[in-house]
């Protein structure tokens, strides 16, 4: 153990005299911060495209007619039960094996050749499924004397859940939904895998040409701990927010 | 024989499984009639309440609401289900019901809490559904409470901002299910204030209670209930004071 503390004050020792690293940290920073950007674009966009799937697939998936269910359940099966990298892999080099993909003309073109598309793709689809699950659990907590009450009422099924039953759900997942982004955020590291340059790729990128390691992983893992800890001050932010019945009632 | 009763139910059975807990009900209700119905836990009192909004669903029997008949339809399990979805959505927005647990959604404030019926279901813009909503919560006596969460009322005042939100639909029949059994004693008597008000101006009720001082004072009929069937019907002035029924008679000893 104080060997390790002994080898790592050498480390920072040597950090701090040689001006090197900070030079190069100078140097490649704007590499990085757009490599930060686009990390942030991945999570953001396929955060938001995950949502709006997560919902229609959670309400099939708690409704009765097999036909609906079954084929939310083996998605999020599917989604849940695979590596995030073969579901990038698949959308990726697994589509362009087929002729019909290749000739779809814009689609293929402007989307699905494109790594940025494949891994917006890949992630919002991946999101969906958890996100899907959860709210399934969250639409199954609302109290059944709030769903009688707007039933009692005469709202039909479709104000009942987007009057009460979703709105309530989502403020119930709210904590494992930030969880969730999260989660997200440390897996759009392998979007470097398809060559795109966000925040993990442009780091392999820098140190390709300096040979700096050390330096640019720990770079690279001190901007994904500040992008999490953003995330985390929004969605406290937002329970602080959503939850104003909760925050009052506990006064 | 005027107009057709308010409300009125045919021959209501519920069975879960094999164990049957109404066993044939009947029971009208004219235009400012309020009906207490009493009898011990497990006597099928609230099942009765539920069943006439298809809350729950009943093994047999008719539902009609001024008239028209509900239309039900058996499932595999036994169960009556409305044949149409949208007439028993139109039959529940003129029945109101007031739960036990006063059911407000804690997401939406007082005012979203009685408006949203009004705006969803009869098709009120807000301004006008919001008046309304003032007027109603203003008569409820908790007008200042207009932006508050649920969260931050007391259960008497949650219940009676649940009796505004039913109110605001202007409902032909009124059933409450054991209003005031969730609350603290001293927060029973502003609840029954309030139905005592409604019953005054002549609204037609269905009360399940176990308030028997209320019950005697304000219905124009009880409904002693036994083993899913009723049995001693009445004024209250009869069934209070001089009950032909063994049980009734026990019952109300215990109670009284």
């Amino acid at each position: 153990m104080s060997e390790l503390v002994l080898t790592l004050s050498q480390w920072l020792e040597a950090l701090a005299g040689d001006a090197e690293p900070w030079a190069s940290y100078a140097r490649y920073l704007p590499r990085i911060l757009d490599g930060v950007w686009l990390t942030l674009e991945l999570v953001v966009l396929s955060g938001l495209v995950g949502i709006l799937l997560a919902v229609p697939l959670a309400l099939m998936r708690v409704a009765r007619n097999p036909l609906l269910w079954m084929p939310a359940y083996g998605y999020i099966f599917f989604f849940r039960g695979t590596p995030l990298l073969v579901q990038i892999f698949l959308v990726y080099y697994g589509l362009s094996q087929f002729d019909a993909v290749r000739d779809s003309g814009w689609l293929w073109d402007r989307v699905l050749s494109k790594p940025y598309w494949c891994a917006i793709i890949a992630f919002s689809l991946n999101t969906a499924a958890y996100t899907a699950e959860l709210l399934r659990g969250a639409m199954k907590a609302v109290p059944r004397g709030e769903v009688e009450a707007a039933q009692a009422l005469g709202l039909t099924r479709v104000a009942q859940y987007r009057d009460i039953i979703l709105p309530r759900a989502f403020r119930i997942i709210l904590p494992a939904y930030g969880n969730e982004v999260i989660l997200m955020l440390k897996g759009s590291a392998l979007a470097s895998t398809i060559t795109l340059l966000d925040l993990m790729g442009a780091t392999r990128n820098v140190i390709a040409r300096t040979y700096m390691s050390m330096e640019f992983f720990i770079l690279a893992g001190v901007l994904y701990l500040l992008i999490a800890a953003a995330f985390i001050g929004l969605f406290r932010l937002a329970e602080h927010w959503l939850n104003a019945h909760r925050r009052t009632a506990s006064k | 024989m005027t107009s057709p009763a308010a409300l009125e139910v045919v021959d209501i059975h519920k069975r879960y499984g094999e164990h049957e807990v109404l066993r044939g009900i009947d029971l009208t209700a004219h235009d400012g009639d309020v009906i207490s119905i009493i009898g011990s836990s497990g006597s099928g009192k609230s099942t009765l309440l539920r069943c006439l909004n298809l809350l729950e669903q009943p093994s047999r029997g008719e539902i009609r609401l001024r008239g028209e008949k509900l239309d039900l339809r058996e499932d595999r399990h036994g169960d009556l289900h409305a044949v149409d979805r949208k007439q028993l959505e139109r039959m529940r927005a003129r029945i109101g019901f007031v739960f036990q647990s006063f059911n407000l959604w804690p997401h939406l404030n007082i005012v979203d809490n009685v408006t949203l019926a009004p705006m969803r279901v009869l098709g009120l813009d807000r301004r006008s559904a919001v008046e309304q909503a003032e007027a109603l919560l203003a008569r409820v006596g908790l007008a200042d409470k207009r932006n508050a969460y649920p969260g931050n009322l007391s259960g008497g005042q949650q219940q009676r901002v649940a009796i505004a939100r039913t109110l605001a639909m202007s409902p032909e029949v009124i059933l409450f299910d054991e209003p005031t059994s969730a609350l603290d004693p001293e927060l029973v008597n502003e609840v029954l204030g309030v139905m005592r008000s409604l019953a005054d101006e002549g609204r037609t009720m269905l009360i399940v209670t176990h308030e028997m001082r209320f019950a005697r004072d304000v219905s124009s009929q009880v409904m002693f209930l036994h083993q899913g069937r009723v049995e001693e019907p009445g004024p209250p002035s009869e069934v209070f004071t001089s009950p032909r029924s063994e049980r009734c008679r026990e019952f109300l000893a215990s109670h009284l």
